[in-house]
Formats: structure tokens, C-alpha cells, sequence
């Protein structure tokens, strides 16, 4: 199991768990767990709204590519460690880590 | 006036299929569109992509699709108004539906069919005090006749590729062109970077790096921009134009305003025939939302089809429908 945390928009945090080697992104299992993210694209990195600030682990990631840094970088104000949750795999990377979702645009 | 069955907002692969489904009964359409030409994402996004899950095509390119949707669609004549908005919808008094675009280009038709995809792109706002109050007055979200700032104070915000672009050129014309970004690095092309770099160095423009616009003042026009830096000391700025440039954001703009039931960004429909709570307006592919929907193109020509054949009622309210297969009688050009 891989197991991180969310904090929502009303500063829940909850653990989730998730089954080594599911094929998903990280916005897939947030909208799958019922989390309010918009993810108008649906995960090609062009509409930013399923961003989260990485609070815990962001060094632990992956480095964002080319397609999530000109997305992040066209966005008018972000916390440090801003991530667009499309763009990260879920698998071990994500252990432990602590996500919280920004209010929306 | 453009007259026709069914109007058609959004020209992307599922707005294109349900010209197919409509022909088939009969049932002329027009397809409107803001972007310049048909194919929607699949064009505009990402048109080298191969997609793997069009049944009967193991892989295909984006703009392969769009080309064979053209051309499957040929025989049914579909009008097209590319490159224009769509702003308005009003109910006439017979009973039919006229779509009105903002270059004013008029379309009447019996059935609405919104195939919208993810919306409209619009510019993305930062959040500044006062931002709304001064749009128009100094504040654009687009540089679309640069000889409008010759001599004046430009402030640009913004790190990507449009932000130094217009630097760069405005420099030239703008007299002073203040460029405020909240990194302190810029990702976009390398030359233009350079360039940017190379006017601040000589100072024919201002380069304000780790800040942020946060204010607005003014009678009446713009007058001032107060941007704050990371040290939280604020500096002011004469300013006639502030040009926020953060890129695009789908929204799904004038639609929100018809009547229509939505949920998160998408339109409610049933998926009984994919109509929405208004009577004569069907929403397919992306832009809908049912239990279950799933995102797919190959959804969205599901969607076309139930449509065609509901929409049919209302073009031809006097016609039994007959379903027939096109393997036994073919396709029927439309005159």
C-alpha cells in the first residue's frame, strides 16, 4: 500500500491508501476519493485546476516536465512546491507525503 | 441571417460526428466555433497525438481523425462560422432558437446542440485590488493593436512566453514598459529570456523580478499599479495599461447565463437523449455530465447519435423517425 495525506479546502486531513502498481495519476485518485477538483482538461496540464501544494515530500517527487512548469509558471500567484496532481504517477514517490488543495481560481 | 436544423456550439470531433448523425435523418447543421478551425482540442492541443481508443483504428494522429470526420461529413454540407464566439441565445416566438456570435453573426436554428468541449479559453485574472473596476479602462488581457500603447506606460505581468514576447515588442513602441514577475527566472524560449534580460540591463525597459501586482488606482483610467516584493515593501508605478498575461483558463463563459442546469463546469443532461432541462437544447461530448460519464470521444459519438435521433422530433415534429442502417441504405447526400 501506498499511503499520503490530503488536506481539503475546509483543512480536513485524511490518510489515503492506495494499492501499489494501480496505473493512476494523482488527480485521478483525489476526484476518485471525492475531493472537489474541477480537472476541466482532464489531465493534459492546460487548465491547472487540480493543483496542490506538496507540504511534505515535494523533494521525494519526481521533477515536474516541461508541460507542467509552463502551466505552473503562467499562473498569476502559487505557493512554493505547487504541483499539478495530473502530472504525478501515484507510486512510491508519494509516500508520506502531505497534499493540500488550494481554494479555487 | 444563417438558417439551418440544428446549430451546432463547438466544432471539436463530437460537434462534427453529430453533422453525420443529423444528415443521416435528414436534418441540416452549423457548426460555430472560437477557434479558427474545426477539430477543437484534437487541432488546436494536441494534433500529432496518436489516440488508441476510436474503435476500428488501433492508433490514429489527432488531425487524422479531424480529416476523416471532414470528410465523412462532406455529403451533409455542414455551414461553418470559425473563428467567432458564441455570446448569445434567445428563444424566438415560433419556437426556434437564434444563436447570436460576437461578431454578430446571426444563426436560426430548430435544435441547439452544445458540443463545447472544455468551454472557452479565457485569460486567466490575477488576483488585484480593484482589477475589474479599470478593465477596459487601461486593463487588457490581450495585445491586439500594439500601435495603442505607443508613447503610453505600459505594466506587463506575467513569466511566460506571451509575457516576454509582448515585452519585447512594446519596448519599442510603449514608452516605458515595466515587466513584473513572481519568479525570478524566466522558462520561456531561451532568446527571448535573453533579450528581455539585455533591455532591462540597458534600461529601456524596467524588469521587476519576485513581485506582484497588488493594486490598482486611478480616476476613471488607469493611472497607477502598486506592486509588492518579496520583501513586502510595496512601490508604485505610473501606469496608463496594465496587461496581466497568465495565460488561459476554460471557462465555460456565456453558457452559464442560458437557463441551464450545471454542475461543476458541465451541463446536466439526461441520458435518455442527452437533452438538458431545456426543451430543444442537447449537450454532448466533454462539456456534459451524467453519472458515469467518462470523457472520451468515443462517448461523445455515442452522445450524437441518441441525440440525432431525438432531435429529430423537433425538426420534423410531423415524421415518424424509421432507424436504418447505413450498410442497407447507404448515406444520402444532402441537397
Amino acid at each position: 500500500m501506498i499511503t499520503f495525506n490530503v488536506k481539503d479546502r475546509d483543512g480536513k486531513q485524511t490518510a489515503i491508501e492506495v494499492p501499489e502498481g494501480i496505473s493512476l495519476n494523482l488527480m485521478e485518485v483525489l476526484k476518485g476519493s471525492g475531493y472537489d477538483i474541477l480537472a476541466t482538461c482532464g489531465g493534459m496540464a492546460l487548465c491547472a485546476t487540480c493543483r496542490v501544494q506538496v507540504k511534505t515530500g515535494a523533494e521525494q517527487l519526481p521533477p515536474p516536465g516541461d508541460a507542467e512548469l509552463d502551466i505552473l509558471d503562467t499562473l498569476p500567484s502559487i505557493e512554493d512546491n505547487t504541483r499539478l496532481s495530473c502530472q504525478l504517477r501515484v507510486n512510491e514517490s508519494l509516500e508520506g507525503c502531505h497534499f493540500t488543495i488550494p481554494p479555487e481560481d | 441571417m444563417i438558417t439551418t436544423d440544428i446549430g451546432i456550439i463547438g466544432a471539436g470531433p463530437t460537434g462534427m460526428f453529430a453533422v453525420f448523425e443529423a444528415g443521416l435523418l435528414k436534418m441540416h447543421c452549423h457548426l460555430i466555433d472560437s477557434l479558427p478551425q474545426a477539430g477543437g482540442q484534437l487541432s488546436e492541443i494536441y494534433p500529432q497525438k496518436p489516440i488508441y481508443d476510436i474503435p476500428g483504428y488501433p492508433a490514429i494522429n489527432a488531425q487524422q481523425l479531424v480529416d476523416n470526420l471532414s470528410e465523412q461529413i462532406a455529403p451533409f454540407h455542414p455551414g461553418f462560422t470559425l473563428g467567432e464566439r458564441v455570446e448569445t441565445l434567445e428563444k424566438q416566438q415560433d419556437g426556434t432558437w437564434t444563436i447570436g456570435t460576437n461578431e454578430g453573426t446571426l444563426i436560426n436554428c430548430k435544435v441547439v446542440v452544445i458540443a463545447g468541449g472544455l468551454g472557452c479559453f479565457e485569460p486567466r485574472k490575477p488576483e488585484v485590488d480593484r482589477l475589474a473596476e479599470f478593465e477596459g479602462k487601461g486593463v487588457l488581457y490581450a495585445v491586439r493593436n500594439p500601435e495603442a500603447f505607443r508613447d503610453r506606460n505600459i505594466v506587463i505581468a506575467g513569466g511566460g512566453d506571451s509575457a516576454l514576447d509582448w515585452t519585447i515588442f512594446l519596448a519599442n513602441v510603449a514608452k516605458k514598459v515595466t515587466l513584473v514577475h513572481r519568479g525570478d527566472t524566466f522558462r520561456g524560449a531561451p532568446d527571448a529570456a535573453e533579450k528581455v534580460a539585455e533591455l532591462a540591463r540597458t534600461g529601456i525597459i524596467d524588469l521587476v523580478l519576485k513581485s506582484r501586482v497588488v493594486a490598482l488606482d486611478g480616476a476613471g483610467h488607469l493611472e497607477q499599479v502598486t506592486i509588492t516584493g518579496q520583501n513586502g515593501q510595496d512601490q508604485h508605478i505610473q501606469a496608463d495599461n496594465f496587461i496581466p498575461l497568465f495565460g488561459l483558463s476554460p471557462k465555460l463563459g456565456p453558457i452559464e447565463n442560458w437557463g441551464l442546469k450545471i454542475d461543476k463546469s458541465a451541463i446536466e443532461v439526461n441520458t435518455f437523449d442527452y437533452s438538458t432541462n431545456v426543451e430543444g437544447i442537447y449537450a454532448i461530448g466533454d462539456i456534459n455530465t451524467y453519472p458515469g460519464k467518462l470523457k472520451l470521444i468515443l462517448c461523445g459519438f455515442h452522445e450524437a447519435a441518441l441525440m440525432a435521433q431525438s432531435a429529430f422530433k423537433h425538426v420534423y415534429p410531423d415524421q415518424r423517425l424509421t432507424f436504418k442502417y447505413t450498410t442497407v441504405y447507404g448515406i444520402t447526400e444532402l441537397a
